[in-house]
């Protein structure tokens, strides 16, 4: 019995992800709805990505320093780092904290509207709540994931400068100039498309989760930490299967 | 196309005849069961042009269930329904939102759209379905929708501002606004005090008069439904057990559908 409901959930989930990216692709488009969405993912994760990345990029930069130092390669921070940053580092934290901010806030907000009966009621008055609510937050979260990656990485890299300017009064060109030496454009744009595969993942596990959330507010708890769990393990299974792939034009 | 099964049209409390004798909604051998527990097991019903039929039965004998399945919002085991032409167990997507336009149904939570104001609930269908998106022709429509209520004064208000009865008669007036032909109520007086059901009540009345819609009421509040039916189906066990006037049924002498009226 348990590996039939196994086997229905698998189902259920494979048509719930086809009819999203069906829906995505062919009009009629939620334009309005995703731009607000976008607005949404991108309003809510800024600060917090912009304080978390820049963190990050101060400790990282901190506890390498030591241990170049002691082969005498200090001068080998910027590349380090960025290469650090950019490949793994910025998309991972971005992905795990918008997996927590976003998942989370998807999942309880559609499990809600689930449970009073706001979706069946969009449903029996025709007005498509699939689209209008799931398509608009996948669409919002795999098109803004990417955005806040840069911005990350940009907010690390900054930490990171800052740190080495204090200890060693390293300029701003010089700095940067190592980092753009040391950084492909593989490594910028698999960091992309990465982070858009974390926002799929995001988007549709929380959607996923709110749309299915069943029996109250307990339900939609469940949703919530669906969300965020699923998804946290979606994305570092992505970030691995990335790495193999991207390797291949590494090589 | 629908075909009556049965024709046996009924007198209303007041004794007026009903209006035309078009089925606008059949059941058939409706049945559906959620794992070992049988909810519907073999429910038949029509609903005529212009009339109130109230489904009467205890909580938990399927009355939701039933016309959930109506509007394909649960897949029923077994049977038909027909609403308006529509065989609704073989719709498509876009074929059910095209039948569900016709038809409104108001929940018995409500079910606002509780990030949005009263306006944007009432405007939400009509731009989404009908694709108005002129704010005059918007806001003329709203107003309308909620003077029909008797709401106009609660038009920028959240749904959290509301009372229970005001939630009821705002959706009632979002699914007006698309003028369904049918309207689905479930549970309209749940939760309500007496006088607000009462106003709750008298509004179901109206809006068959005024808008000629055919309606089903799912209660199992029998002064709703006195004051409401056309025609009293009672729903026991799974099965639409008797069927007539609210008078009619009243006289009953099943022992299980006397203690309603005997309360």
């Amino acid at each position: 019995m348990k590996i039939r409901n196994f086997l229905i959930r698998i189902a259920d989930i494979y048509r719930f992800v086809a009819r999203a990216v069906r829906e995505t692709i062919l009009p009629p488009y939620e334009w309005k709805e995703t731009l607000h969405q976008c607005f949404v993912v991108g309003n809510r994760s800024l600060f917090l990505i912009a304080f978390t990345s820049f963190l990050a990029g101060v400790v990282f930069t901190r506890q390498s320093r030591p241990s170049l130092a002691s082969f005498g390669a200090e001068s080998w921070l910027p590349s380090l780092v960025s290469q650090a940053v950019i490949r793994s580092l910025g998309p991972l934290i971005t992905g795990l904290i918008c997996a927590g901010k976003l998942g989370s806030n998807i999942g309880a907000e559609l499990g809600s509207m689930r449970v009073s009966e706001q979706i069946d009621a969009m449903e029996v008055s025709g007005t498509r709540p699939f689209s209008y609510l799931v398509v608009s937050r996948v669409t919002a979260t795999t098109l803004m994931l990417p955005l806040l990656v840069v911005f990350a990485d940009a907010m690390a890299l900054l930490g990171s400068y800052l740190t080495v300017n204090t200890i060693n009064s390293t300029g701003f060109m010089l700095y940067f100039n190592d980092v753009s030496v040391s950084v492909t454009y593989v490594d910028i744009f698999s960091s992309i498309i990465k982070a858009g595969f974390f926002g799929f993942a995001i988007g549709i596990v929380g959607c996923y989760a709110g749309y299915h959330a069943e029996r109250g507010t307990t339900g939609v708890g469940r949703a919530a930490n669906t969300a965020v769990v699923a998804s946290m393990i979606l994305i570092f299974i992505v970030d691995l299967l990335s790495l193999q792939f991207i390797n291949l034009f590494r090589r | 196309m629908i075909t009556p099964l049965q024709n046996n049209r009924h007198t209303s409390a007041a004794g007026t005849q009903q209006a035309d004798d078009a089925v606008v909604a059949s059941v058939r051998n409706l049945q559906k069961s959620f794992g070992d527990v049988i909810v519907l097991r073999d429910v038949n019903l029509d609903l005529y042009a212009g009339e109130n039929l109230v489904i009467l039965g205890r909580s938990g004998t399927g009355k939701s269930v039933l016309i959930k399945c109506m509007v394909g919002l649960i897949k029923p085991d077994a049977g038909s329904i027909n609403i308006l032409g529509y065989d609704v167990l073989k719709l498509n997507q876009d074929e059910l939102n095209e039948m569900r336009l016709q038809v409104g149904f108001s929940f018995q939570g409500s079910a606002l759209y509780d990030s949005m104001t009263v306006r944007q609930n009432l405007e939400f269908p009509l731009q989404r379905n009908l694709g108005i998106f002129d704010q005059t022709e918007l806001n003329e429509r709203v107003v309308n929708a909620l003077e029909d209520v008797g709401l106009e004064s609660a038009i920028d208000k959240m749904p959290s501002e509301l009372s229970g009865g005001m939630k009821k008669r705002v959706g009632i007036a979002r699914t007006l606004i698309l003028n369904p032909k049918i309207m689905l109520y479930d549970e309209p007086t749940a939760g309500l005090d007496p006088i607000t059901s009462i106003e709750i009540n008298d509004l179901i009345v109206k809006v068959r008069d005024k808008y000629k819609t055919a309606s089903i009421i799912i209660t199992h509040d029998i002064s709703s439904a006195r004051h409401t039916a056309d025609r009293v189906i009672a729903l026991v066990g799974g099965y639409n057990k008797q069927e007539g006037t609210f008078d009619e049924i009243k006289q009953t002498t099943d022992p299980e559908l006397q203690p309603f009226f005997n309360y």
